[in-house]
């Protein structure tokens, strides 16, 4: 199927002559200021930009088509987070950035500019993988990683979450040796635990 | 992924001026949750990509003089759901727990998620909306495409799982652009459309068109409730969906809004299904009614007569749901009887 990509209609044909006239009112408003020039910049082709990655400031050099996960791996060696969909569906790539989770696979390197990204490699002393451990909640380990920064995220954002709302908040990761069962055990010891 | 031109702007405006740059192809990036895949497949190949989510005016959510809520299209569907604003919507937040993946929730904006592009695999796979028109659908699998409004080329269903509740809800949504201070303000629904041509898209959007806020009206203590039929807990889209809003005056309906969301290429405002509740008592026989009248002129294609059924139960279920009827599931207990929800007593005393 992925040869024939390219015979697809490309999003550039929707777009031309899809000016259909929209039936609403149009108002003027100038609500916004006048356009400043640091907003207006263009980024193409190779530039240097710094994050905060767990707690360090690290400059990479990217490319605006570069996403998140490969600077995280091929730039600064943390190779937690892992590609294994195209979309994100996975969770594999989970990484905290301000805090939430987020797919580095489907983040713009660009787009995470000065700010805080914390990945699996920084929660070695964290009580998430010791109760992974504890409860043998790992197989092959390939979804771990990104399985571990979902349950921080989601132990933050819901400490005294019920067995039913662990079920549900984690339905963005993937473990194809299906050990959900273990992992739903590490996640509850912990609610119980806080 | 192609290479592109990235931008960041800050305020509306020089949103816009990025986006109607002559003889460039734009793509606008919120969360990145849709967009960035589809970069790397190269069904996008956009030319300049412009990330609105530093554009202050785009973060908030905000209520209005008139009680209105104005949702930024960068706010992020957790902050949606968080807020004390959109509590009096409960059916646009039950949808929103139904996507239960922590990262499409904390990463995906509201506005992002009512633009998500159509999910159909002849898309995806690059073979454009309307794949070879209809034929690739007819002739293949076409187990998940439209049950209704498919008569034309288009066969895809609408991707958005949140635009049937917003749209029963009364939403709207804010437009800027093209032109520097061109602004409008369009109902949700008559932003979706079914493309006719390979030239169209499955919105009225025109390059250099960007929707900055969803507005949605007071809703005071109007009922509403959204039923998602699923094959799985998780992220995956549904089989079948339904959004109803109504309000209930001495135990009858009044002014029903009921939407089907995965049946057919936009949000499918079902206002036969709504017309047949008015004026009755809900209960499992008036909300089954509803839900074959919202169905009845379904045409199934050669591997999808299924959802039929599932969708009449997607909106038996959301009126019984909206009317404080148990429909089972994992939040509620098993019971088949009204709860006591105080929304109820006061409706039906």
């Amino acid at each position: 199927m992925s040869q024939q990509s390219s015979q697809g209609v490309s999003r550039r044909g929707f777009l031309k002559g899809s000016g259909a006239a929209v039936a609403a009112s149009t108002v003027v408003s100038s609500t916004e200021a006048e356009a400043a020039a640091p907003g207006l910049q263009v980024v193409s082709g190779e530039t240097s930009i710094t994050m905060k990655v767990n707690g360090k400031s690290m400059t990479a050099k990217v490319e605006p088509r570069t996403t998140l996960l490969d600077v995280l791996r091929y730039q600064f060696d943390l190779t937690g987070a892992k590609p294994v969909s195209l979309d994100g569906s996975s969770g594999a790539s989970t990484v905290l950035v301000g805090g939430k989770a987020v797919m580095a696979s489907t983040t713009l390197a660009l787009a995470v500019a000065r700010k805080e990204v914390t990945t699996c490699e920084s929660l070695g002393g964290d009580v998430v993988p010791a109760a992974f451990v504890e409860h043998d909640a790992q197989q092959c380990g390939f979804c771990t990683p990104g399985f571990v920064v979902a349950v921080r995220a989601f132990l933050n954002r819901h400490p005294d979450a019920t067995e039913e709302q662990i079920r549900a908040g984690l339905n963005g990761n993937i473990c194809r040796c299906g050990t959900y069962a273990n992992i739903l055990q590490a996640v509850i010891s912990l609610v119980k635990g806080n | 992924m192609k290479n592109f031109e990235y931008a960041q702007p800050t305020t509306e405006s020089e949103a816009v001026a990025l986006l109607t740059e002559p003889k460039k192809e734009t793509a606008i990036l919120a969360g990145g949750t849709d967009l960035v895949g589809l970069m790397k497949r190269m069904v996008v190949t956009a030319d300049r990509v412009v990330n609105i989510c530093e554009i202050k005016s785009l973060q908030q959510i905000e209520r209005d003089d008139s009680g209105s809520v104005w949702i930024g299209a960068a706010v992020c569907l957790d902050e949606f759901l968080d807020d004390k604003n959109t509590d009096e919507f409960p059916s646009a937040k039950q949808v929103i727990q139904g996507i239960s993946s922590i990262q499409l929730q904390s990463q995906g904006t509201l506005v992002g998620e009512l633009m998500r592009r159509p999910n159909c695999w002849y898309f995806r796979e690059g073979h454009g909306l309307l794949a070879d028109s209809g034929r690739m659908v007819n002739e293949g699998d076409n187990r998940y495409h439209a049950i209704l409004g498919n008569r034309g080329p288009a066969r895809f269903v609408n991707a958005s799982r949140l635009a049937p509740s917003l749209i029963t809800l009364g939403a709207q949504v804010r437009i800027i652009g093209p032109g520097k201070d061109e602004e409008q303000i369009l109902d949700l629904a008559s932003l979706y459309r079914t493309p006719a041509a390979d030239s169209e898209l499955e919105n009225v959007l025109q390059p250099g068109q960007l929707v900055t806020h969803v507005i949605i009206p007071a809703h005071g203590d109007r009922l509403s409730a959204a039923y998602e039929v699923r094959h799985g807990e998780g992220p995956d889209q549904p089989l079948a969906a339904a959004a109803v809003s109504m309000d209930v005056v001495s135990g009858k309906v009044q002014n029903a809004s009921i939407v089907l969301g995965q049946v057919a290429p936009e949000p499918w405002i079902a206002s036969a299904a709504a017309r047949s509740l008015c004026g009755k008592v809900v209960n499992e026989e008036t909300a089954a009614i509803a839900g074959i009248e919202a169905l009845a002129g379904a045409m199934p294609l050669s591997q999808n007569e299924y959802k039929i059924q599932l969708a009449q139960v997607a909106v038996k279920r959301a009126v019984l749901k909206a009317a404080g009827y148990d429909t089972g599931g994992l939040d509620s207990p098993m019971l088949n009887e009204p709860s006591a929800s105080p929304s109820l007593e006061t409706h039906i005393a």
